[in-house]
């Protein structure tokens, strides 16, 4: 299956053009942290607050900690969050395809 | 697309994953019925290109972004059920690891995005390709439906929040906006600017993949 191999290709082409996705500025409609929804309400609803601190993602928001201060590291963090993420996503994704997949024969 | 921990009250959070666990056990029920071994490593793929596309945030105007999923992609080439499965792979990854979208709000994400998305996109393009014709137009058209229907669904999610939850003085607990600012401001941003690249990217791959790769490669079952 030759095409996989290809399409393969193009996951890495796509990784090291990821950084693209930084140059947009603002943050998707919902997705504000608590400092920016301050900022544009003057509060924090109590309830979001609370529970938006359930969670501290290793990688938060796809950068890596120490890389943030100019737009080249975050581009190369941006670039290590995205191979770490596709390679915990394809080995997950083939064990349980393996898991759930019905043998050779045709 | 990605809604964050906090935005969703609790009990809303619980009953998006009780909405989505049987859409899971049968999406697992499904897969091994119909997922064959040598299609694990396209599964794999799927995953991994939904994650990557989910990376390239683009502008919309007014000042927020926006981006592609590409789960209908994925259910065009492995079925709605695998799709399932693959996109919902990526989201659960992206919460966990990079905190894109919520833990709490895994059930919600995965409904709009791995569920109402490729099932309702896949819909679409089987009814305009029926019998293998115009693929490339029914995974456009398709695809298109299928994030904005997904978007319409988190802007509901997040709209019912101030009116069900707030404080005894009114200010809002969770979500702060309501319907009447959460549906034209998701809808805007993904009928113009998330809808159109998502159909564009589907298109350019179903074209790539029809004119470069067998036909099989195409999920053709019929449930």
């Amino acid at each position: 299956m030759p095409v996989y191999r290809k399409l393969w290709f193009w996951i890495v082409v796509l990784t090291i053009l990821s950084p693209l996705g930084l140059l947009a500025q603002g943050t998707a409609w919902g997705e504000w942290g608590t400092d920016e929804l301050k900022e544009m309400l003057g509060m924090v609803p109590q309830g979001l607050a609370k529970l938006g601190e359930t969670w501290h993602a290793v990688l938060p928001d796809y950068s890596v900690p120490g890389l943030d201060k100019t737009f080249a590291q975050q581009a190369v963090g941006y670039i290590i969050s995205a191979v770490v993420g596709l390679a915990v996503i394809v080995i997950l994704s083939y064990f349980i395809g393996r898991a759930l997949a019905k043998g050779e024969h045709e | 697309m990605h809604i964050p921990d906090g935005y969703l009250s609790p009990s809303t959070s619980v009953v998006m994953y009780a909405a989505m666990v049987p859409v899971w056990g049968m999406a697992v029920k499904k897969v091994k019925e119909t997922l064959k071994s040598k299609q694990v490593p396209l599964l794999a793929l799927a995953a991994a290109f939904s994650f990557v596309i989910m990376m390239f945030n683009v502008p919309i105007p007014g000042g927020t972004t926006g981006h592609a999923v590409g789960g209908t992609l994925a259910a065009i080439v492995l079925g709605p059920w695998a799709a399932c499965i693959a996109v919902s792979i990526a989201l659960i990854i992206q919460a966990l690891i990079f905190g894109d979208g919520g833990v709490w709000a895994i059930g919600a994400n995965c409904f709009n995005m791995a569920f109402v998305l490729p099932f309702l996109g896949y819909a679409v393009y089987r009814a305009i390709s029926a019998g293998g014709r115009n693929r490339v137009l029914g995974s456009v058209i398709g695809s298109y439906v299928g994030l904005n229907a997904a978007a319409f669904c988190a802007a509901v999610e997040f709209g019912i929040q101030p009116a069900l939850f707030h404080t005894a003085a009114g200010a809002p607990l969770y979500c702060p906006y309501g319907l009447a600012q959460a549906i034209p401001a998701m809808m805007f941003a993904h009928l113009t600017v998330a809808g159109p690249i998502e159909a564009v990217i589907t298109g350019i791959v179903v074209y790539y993949l029809q004119r470069s790769a067998e036909e099989s490669l195409f999920y053709n079952a019929t449930a």
